[in-house]
C-alpha cells in the first residue's frame, strides 16, 4: 500500500498542488491523468485508469481533482477513503473545500501531506494528532460576517427561531479558533440521507435510509463529551425498546473512539471528540419506515386536441403540520424533441423551466410546509407527439431538505461535556434528511 | 498551468530573496518564497533559485522551513552540489530540543534522494531510531526504506535491521507499522518481512491500537502468514472476526482478503466470511462518497461469482439514484441481472424499465440490454418490455432494441415470433450501424417470417452507394444471400444489383471479395450456396442455461481488494459494439466454461482418458485477455524462430513448450469458419484468422489463456496459441522430414504417413509459461471439438 504521488487539479486541469512521495513516476503524469480523464466517453468508468504501470485513482469532491498515483497493486478501498479523509482534513483546516480556499492555503495542504504521508506510507489522519505539527495558519476565503447569514446552506438558516446556529459556522478553520479568543463550539449534526422509489400506484417500493451523526468540534480542550440518544432507540428487527413507538435502525456502526459501555443501558455515546469533523456513528435502515415517506405525486398526464402535452401535477407534503421542506425540485423528464413550456403555478416563488440538457422539466418550490398540498400545470409544446412519446414521461425525481427532522425518529437527549467548560461554550444540535434519491413513477 | 513570463518572475523572485530588506522582516522574506512555492506547484521551472532557497532554510521559523524543504526536495536531484549546503543545516536540526524539529530535518534529509549525501545521513539516521519522541522514530524507520532504495544494490546493514524488527515492539503504534513497512521493502528481495508465529501474534495483539490505515497494512503483510495448526488458525479468525464488519471499508476488506488467503481450504469457513461483510459492503454502497460506491460495487460483483444468492434478498439497494453518474448505474444494473429471481423480477423489470428512457443514452442502452440478460430466463415479460419501447421511435433506443433482440434470439429461439413481428417499420428509427446491422442480421436470419423483409432490404440496397460503415456493408450482402435463398422470386433482381454494384462499383476490398465469393458461390449451384450460407439460427447449448455456476473463491480471491475488479470493463456491456452472433466473443461462453469443458471432459478420446487416471484438476480457458492479431503474429513467428534455434531436441526447462500433433478429421476444413468459429469460442477458443474452406494448405490460428489450479493451489495462467493445418492431397509438402528422421524408419514408413496425413489435420501448440497438465488438458478439448464439428459435419 503505497501512494506514489498525490495531487489536486482544478476541474480545467489547472495544477493546485502536486507531491511526490516515492521519486517513481515523473511530473509529466499530472497532465496523462487530464488528458485521460477528460477522454473518457460517458460509459467508462473513471475512478481507476492506467497508465504503463502507473494506476491513477481520484474521486472529486469541491469540483477538484483529487488524485492519487499508485505503481504497485493496491486496495482502492484504502486509496479511495484515504482521498475523502484528506478532502475532509483540507476542509477542516481550510473551512471550505473550493478551487480558490485550496489555492490560498497551498502551504497548508503541503504541509498537512507531509504529516499525512511519508514515503507513500499514510502516516496518520487525526486531526488532533496533526494539530500538533501544522503550523500554518489557514486562510480563509470568506471571512466570518454577518453576511453569511443570509445563505441558506445545508442547514437552510434562513427564518428559523432562536436556537439556530449561522450556517456558515461550521464552515470555518479548526485552527482559527485558537486566535479567535478561544470561541469554543461544537456542533452535533443528525443527518439522514434517504431513497425512496414510489410506485405508479402509490405503493412504496423501496425506502432507504441512511443516516450519520457528525461531531465538528472546535474546541481547544474537551476532554469526555456524552451523547445520549433516544431512549427507545433499537438496533435490529427482534430488538424493541420502551413502550413507545420505537425508534429502530437495522443496522448501526461507530466510530473506533466512542465508548459503549452506557450504550446499552442508557443509550449514551462516551467519546473524547478531536479538532474537525469526525462521523461518530453511521446506520442504516430499509423499508418500514416509522412514518410516510414525506411526498406523494398524483400526476394527470394527457394530450390536447392541439397535440400539446398536458402534465398537471400535484403534489401533497406528508410532513406534520410544523416541519418544512426546503428547497423542493421536482424533475420530470419529458419527451425528446419537446420545444416549449407554459406554466401555470400556484404561487409566484415557485419557478419551473424546461432543461434541454437534462431533457426535464424542473419545477421548484422553495417552501414546502407540511400538510399542504400544491399542484401545477405544464403545457409542453412536442411537435410529433404520439401517444409512445407519453411513455417518455417520468419517472419524477424529488430533491429536497428537511431541516429539523429525522426520517428514523433518531433525536440527541443531551449533550454534555465534562468536565464543565470554562468561558462560554455553545453547543448545537442539527437534524437534517436530504434527499438522496427519491422517485416517483408516473 | 505556466504562465507566459515565467522567467521574468523568476528574476523577480531571486531579486526579492536577495534583497536583504527583505531577508530581515520575516514576514516578507516568508510570503517570497511562499510566492516560490506557488509558482512551483502551477509547474514554473523555479529551479534557478536553488542557491537563494539553500540560504533562506536557515531560519528559526518553522513555516518557512518546511516550505524551504518543500522546494528543496523537489529540486535537489538537478544540483546536487548545492544540496551539500543544506546538510548542514540539516544535520543541526537533527539535534534540535524540539522533536518536530529534528523530525522534519530527518524526514527532508532523506527525501533530498540524493545517493551523494548518504554518508552524511546515516549517523543522524541511526540516531533518529532511538530518539525518546516518537515523531521522530516514525520518520528515521521510514527513512532506512528510503536509503535502501536509493542503493538498491548495496550490503543490508544486518544491524539496522536488527534494529528494526526489535522496534515492531515499539510502544508507538505508527513506528511498529512503518518497522513491518520499513522491513518490507528492505527485504524485498527475501521476500519481505518474516512472518513467523511471534510476530503474528504481537502484530495480532496490537491491531486495536492502530489506526485505520496501520491495520489495512498489518492485515496485508499478514497474508503471507501459514497458521501451523487449525486450532491457530480459528483462534486468529474469530480474533479477527469484529474487524470483518468493520465499519471502515478499507479494513473490512483487507480482512476478508486476509480470511481468503488463510484458509483457501474452508470453503464453508470463507462463505461464512462472506455472508458476514455483505453488510459492510451494502453499507459501502450506499456510502457518501460516489467512489467509494463503486468500489463497493465492483467487489460484490466479485462476490456474486461464487455466491450469487448472497445479495438476493436486498435487490433493492442496487436500484439506481436518479443523480447518480452512469458508470455506477451501469454497474448497479450489471448486478441486479445478477440477483433476478422468480419473485423480485416483476419489481426488477418494471425498476429496469424506468431506465430505458433516461436522458443519458448510455445508461438507456445498458438498461435495454440488462432487460435482455434477463429475457433469457424470462423472455415474455422482457419481449413486451422491449418491443413497448419500439413505439418510442427513438433512434439509439430502437437500435439497442434490436440488438438486444438478436442476442435474445440466438439464445432463445422461441423468441422469434415476437421478435419478427415487432421488426416491421424499426428501419426507420435506426441510425448508427450497430443497430442496422443487428436488423439485417435478423432479417437474413428470419426473412421467411417477416413478410416486409425484402422491401426493407431494397431500401438498404438503393442507399448502398451512400453507406458508410463497412459492418453494414458485408450485412447486407449476406442478408441478401439469405433472403434469396428463402425468397427468392422476391430479392433476385436487388441481389443481382448488389452484387453488381459492389463487384465494379465498390471501392472497399473486402466487400468486393466477399461479394465476389458469393457471385462465384452462386454459380456453383443453389445446395451448394445454401449449404455454405445456411448457418445455425441460434444456439441451442445457451439457451437451456439459466444463470451461471458459481465458480470456486479461489478465482477471483486474489484480486479481491486490488485495482483489478475497478479496471475491468465488465464483460456484459460490451454488446452494443458487436457484429452478428456468430462472430461474437460472447460473454455467455465466459459463463460456461465450468460445465462446458467438464462436458467435452467425459467423452474425450481414448489416450487422454488414460491420464485422466490421476483426475487432473479442473482446467478452465478464456479469451481475455484479447490477444490482438498483431501481437499474435509476433509471439507466434518469434517462438517458431527460438525452436528452429534450439533444433528438434528438447530440454524441459524453458518457459514455453511447442507440441505438434496430428488429429484425424477429416470434415474439419471443410466446414465454414462460421461453425469453427461458434464452436471454438463455446470453449472459449479464440480463432483469429482462417484461410477459407477447401483451400489447401488451410490453416486456422487460434489461441486461449488456460487457467488451472494445481496441486499445491495456486492458480496458473497460460497462454496457448495454435494452428491447425491440413495439407490434403498435396504430398510434397516437405513438412515430415524432421520427424522422420526421428523415427529414423525408412520409406515404406514415409508412405504409411502420408495416407493418414491425407485425413489429419497438424495441430501445433505454442504455450508459455510451460504447463504440461494444461496443455494435454486443451489438447482433449480441441481434439474433441475437431472429432464433433467432424462428426457434424458428416
Amino acid at each position: 500500500m503505497m501512494i506514489s504521488q498525490v495531487f489536486i487539479l482544478s476541474s480545467k486541469g489547472d495544477h493546485l498542488i502536486y507531491k511526490d512521495f516515492r521519486g517513481e513516476a515523473g511530473r509529466d503524469a499530472v497532465n496523462i491523468f487530464y488528458e485521460k480523464v477528460t477522454a473518457l466517453t460517458g460509459d467508462q468508468p473513471p475512478v481507476v485508469m492506467n497508465h504503463k504501470d502507473l494506476h491513477f485513482i481520484h474521486v472529486r469532491q469541491g469540483g477538484l481533482y483529487w488524485v492519487a498515483t499508485t505503481t504497485a497493486d493496491s486496495s482502492p478501498f484504502t486509496v479511495i477513503e484515504f482521498l475523502n479523509r484528506l478532502t475532509a482534513l483540507v476542509k477542516d483546516y481550510c473551512g471550505s473545500l473550493s478551487e480558490k480556499s485550496v489555492q490560498m492555503n497551498f502551504a497548508l495542504i503541503y504541509e498537512l501531506l507531509d504529516e499525512v504521508v511519508d514515503y507513500g506510507y499514510i502516516q496518520t489522519t487525526s486531526s488532533d494528532v496533526l494539530k500538533n505539527f501544522i503550523q500554518t495558519e489557514a486562510v480563509s476565503s470568506r471571512p466570518f460576517s454577518l453576511f453569511d447569514l443570509s445563505n441558506v446552506a445545508l442547514f437552510g438558516a434562513e427564518t428559523q427561531q432562536s436556537k439556530v446556529a449561522p450556517s456558515s459556522a461550521a464552515t470555518r478553520p479548526i485552527q482559527s479558533s485558537r486566535e479567535q479568543g478561544g470561541k469554543s463550539e461544537i456542533f452535533v449534526d443528525v443527518i439522514e440521507r434517504m431513497s425512496v422509489v414510489i410506485g405508479s400506484n402509490g405503493v412504496v417500493m423501496k425506502a432507504d435510509i441512511e443516516g450519520e451523526i457528525k461531531v465538528k468540534c472546535y474546541m481547544p480542550s474537551c476532554s469526555e463529551m456524552r451523547i445520549g440518544l433516544n431512549e427507545e432507540f433499537s438496533i435490529g428487527k427482534s430488538q424493541l425498546r420502551g413502550y413507545g413507538s420505537s425508534v429502530r435502525v437495522d443496522e448501526c456502526s461507530f466510530h473506533q473512539a466512542v465508548r459503549l459501555d452506557e450504550f446499552d443501558s442508557n443509550r449514551i455515546l462516551r467519546l473524547c471528540p478531536s479538532q474537525g469533523e469526525q462521523i461518530v456513528m453511521q446506520y442504516q435502515l430499509s423499508d418500514n419506515l416509522p412514518s410516510a415517506p414525506p411526498f406523494r405525486l398524483f400526476p394527470t398526464i394527457e394530450r390536447d386536441s392541439g397535440g400539446r402535452l398536458l402534465m398537471y401535477l400535484k403534489v401533497r407534503c406528508d410532513l406534520p403540520p410544523k416541519s418544512t421542506a426546503i428547497n423542493v425540485c421536482a424533475s420530470v423528464p419529458v419527451p425528446k424533441g419537446s420545444v416549449s413550456l407554459s406554466q401555470e403555478l400556484s404561487s409566484p416563488d415557485q419557478s419551473a423551466e424546461l432543461k434541454q440538457q437534462s431533457r426535464a422539466v424542473e419545477w421548484k418550490i422553495p417552501r414546502f410546509t407540511g400538510g399542504t398540498q400544491l399542484s401545477a400545470l405544464f403545457k409542453l409544446e412536442v411537435p410529433g407527439l404520439s401517444s409512445a412519446s407519453m411513455l417518455e414521461v417520468g419517472p419524477v425525481g424529488l430533491s429536497f431538505e428537511l431541516p429539523k427532522l429525522t426520517a428514523t425518529g433518531l433525536q440527541i437527549r443531551f449533550l454534555r461535556l465534562s468536565p464543565v467548560q470554562p468561558g462560554p461554550s455553545q453547543r448545537w444540535v442539527r437534524y437534517v434528511t436530504h434527499s438522496d434519491s427519491y422517485i416517483i413513477r408516473v | 498551468m505556466p504562465y507566459l513570463g515565467g522567467e521574468d518572475a523568476v528574476r523577480e523572485l531571486r531579486r526579492a530573496l536577495s534583497n536583504p530588506n527583505v531577508q530581515s522582516d520575516p514576514l516578507r522574506y516568508r510570503n517570497t518564497i511562499l510566492k516560490v512555492i506557488r509558482s512551483m506547484s502551477q509547474g514554473v521551472d523555479v529551479s534557478g533559485l536553488f542557491t537563494e532557497m539553500v540560504k533562506a532554510c536557515a531560519t528559526v521559523d518553522i513555516v518557512q522551513k518546511k516550505l524551504v524543504y518543500v522546494f528543496l526536495c523537489s529540486y535537489a536531484a538537478l544540483n546536487p552540489e548545492l544540496s551539500l549546503l543544506v546538510i548542514n543545516t540539516l544535520r543541526k536540526d537533527c539535534q534540535d530540543p524540539n522533536p518536530m524539529v529534528r523530525s522534519l530535518a530527518l524526514r527532508n534529509m532523506t527525501n533530498l534522494r540524493l545517493p551523494s549525501l548518504l554518508e552524511y545521513v546515516e549517523q543522524p539516521m541511526t540516531t533518529g531510531l532511538r530518539d525518546r519522541a516518537a515523531c521522530v522514530r516514525r520518520v528515521a524507520v521510514l527513512g532506512w526504506a528510503k536509503l535502501y532504495n536509493l542503493q538498491p544494490n548495496s550490503e543490508i546493514d544486518a544491524s539496522v535491521v536488527n534494529e528494526l524488527y526489535s522496534l515492531l515492539r515499539d510502544p508507538d503504534p505508527v513506528v511498529m507499522v512503518n518497522c513491518l513497512r520499513a522491513l518490507e521493502e528492505i527485504l524485498k528481495e527475501e521476500g519481505g518481512v518474516a512472518i513467523n508465529k511471534p510476530i503474528t501474534h504481537h502484530l495480532l495483539n496490537r491491531l486495536k491500537e492502530c489506526d485505520v490505515w496501520g491495520q489495512c497494512d498489518i492485515l496485508r503483510v499478514l497474508q503471507r502468514y501459514k497458521p501451523q495448526s487449525d486450532d491457530e488458525l480459528f483462534d486468529i479468525l474469530s480474533l479477527l472476526d469484529a474487524s470483518l464488519v468493520s465499519p471502515h471499508p478499507p479494513v473490512m476488506a483487507a480482512t476478508l482478503s486476509l480470511f481468503l488467503h488463510l484458509c483457501p481450504d474452508l470453503p464453508a469457513v470463507s462463505q461464512a466470511a462472506l455472508e458476514r461483510v455483505r453488510g459492510p459492503l451494502l453499507a459501502a454502497c450506499g456510502s457518501a462518497s460516489r467512489e467509494m460506491r463503486f468500489t463497493a460495487l465492483c467487489h460484490i460483483q466479485l462476490l456474486l461469482r461464487s455466491l450469487p444468492g448472497l445479495m438476493g434478498a436486498h435487490y433493492k439497494r442496487f436500484f439506481c439514484g436518479y443523480a447518480e453518474p452512469a458508470f455506477i448505474k451501469q454497474r448497479k444494473m450489471q448486478v441486479l441481472v445478477e440477483l433476478v429471481n422468480d419473485e423480485n423480477v416483476v419489481m426488477l423489470l418494471d425498476e429496469l424499465k424506468g431506465y430505458c428512457t433516461d436522458v443519458n443514452t448510455d445508461t438507456a442502452q445498458a438498461a435495454i440490454s440488462a432487460i435482455g440478460r434477463i429475457g433469457r430466463s424470462y423472455s415474455d415479460r422482457c419481449l413486451e418490455i422491449l418491443t413497448g419501447l419500439l413505439g418510442l421511435k427513438q433512434d439509439h433506443i430502437t437500435s439497442a432494441v434490436v440488438q438486444t433482440m438478436r442476442d435474445l434470439v440466438w439464445v432463445c429461439p422461441q423468441c422469434s415470433n415476437t421478435v419478427c413481428a415487432s421488426l416491421e417499420g424499426c428501419e426507420e428509427t435506426l441510425q448508427d450501424s450497430q443497430g442496422r446491422q443487428a436488423l439485417l442480421w435478423l432479417l437474413g436470419v428470419y426473412g421467411e417470417r417477416v413478410s416486409s423483409a425484402p422491401y426493407t432490404l431494397e431500401v438498404f440496397i438503393d442507399g448502398m452507394r451512400s453507406e458508410a460503415s463497412l459492418g453494414v456493408k458485408m450485412e447486407l450482402l449476406t442478408t441478401a444471400m439469405r433472403l434469396f435463398l428463402c425468397r427468392p422470386a422476391e430479392t433476385q433482381d436487388m441481389l443481382g444489383r448488389l452484387l453488381h454494384y459492389c463487384i465494379e462499383e465498390e471501392t472497399d476490398m473486402c466487400v468486393r471479395d466477399q461479394a465476389l465469393l458469393y457471385y462465384r458461390l452462386l454459380h456453383c449451384g443453389i445446395e451448394e450456396t445454401r449449404k455454405v450460407l445456411h448457418g445455425p439460427r441460434s444456439d441451442p447449448s445457451l439457451g437451456v442455461l439459466i444463470g451461471r455456476p458459481a465458480e470456486p473463491i479461489s478465482q477471483w480471491a486474489s484480486s479481491f481488494n486490488t485495482l483489478e475488479p475497478l479496471s475491468q470493463v465488465a464483460v456484459e456491456t460490451e454488446s452494443a459494439s458487436r457484429g452478428s452472433p456468430e462472430h461474437v466473443t460472447s460473454d455467455l461462453s465466459d459463463t460456461l466454461s465450468g460445465c462446458r469443458v467438464d462436458d467435452v471432459r467425459s467423452d474425450r478420446d481414448g489416450r487422454c482418458a488414460d491420464s485422466s487416471a490421476d483426475v487432473p484438476p479442473p482446467l478452465s480457458l478464456s479469451p481475455s485477455p484479447a490477444l490482438s492479431p498483431e501481437e499474435f503474429e509476433r509471439l507466434w513467428l518469434q517462438r517458431q524462430a527460438l525452436h528452429a534455434e534450439r533444433g528438434a531436441q528438447k530440454t524441459g526447462e524453458e518457459d514455453f513448450v511447442r507440441l505438434e500433433e496430428r488429429v484425424r478429421c477429416p470434415a474439419v476444413p471443410h466446414c465454414s469458419p462460421q461453425s469453427i468459429q461458434a464452436a471454438m469460442q463455446l470453449l472459449n477458443i479464440q480463432t483469429l484468422a482462417f484461410t477459407p474452406p477447401h483451400t489447401l494448405p488451410w490453416r486456422v490460428y487460434l489461441y486461449t489463456h488456460t487457467q488451472h489450479t494445481h496441486s499445491d493451489n495456486t492458480p496458473r495462467r497460460t497462454l496457448i496459441l495454435g494452428e491447425l493445418l491440413y495439407i490434403g492431397e498435396d504430398r510434397e509438402v516437405e513438412v515430415e522430414e524432421g520427424r522422420e528422421e526421428a523415427t529414423g524408419d525408412g520409406v515404406s514408413r514415409r508412405d504409411l504417413v502420408r495416407k493418414h496425413e491425407e485425413e489429419e489435420v497438424k495441430v501445433t501448440l505454442q504455450q508459455q509459461p510451460r504447463d504440461d497438465e494444461a496443455l494435454r488438458g486443451f489438447l482433449s478439448i480441441l481434439t474433441s471439438v475437431l472429432h464433433t464439428l467432424t462428426s457434424e459435419s458428416e
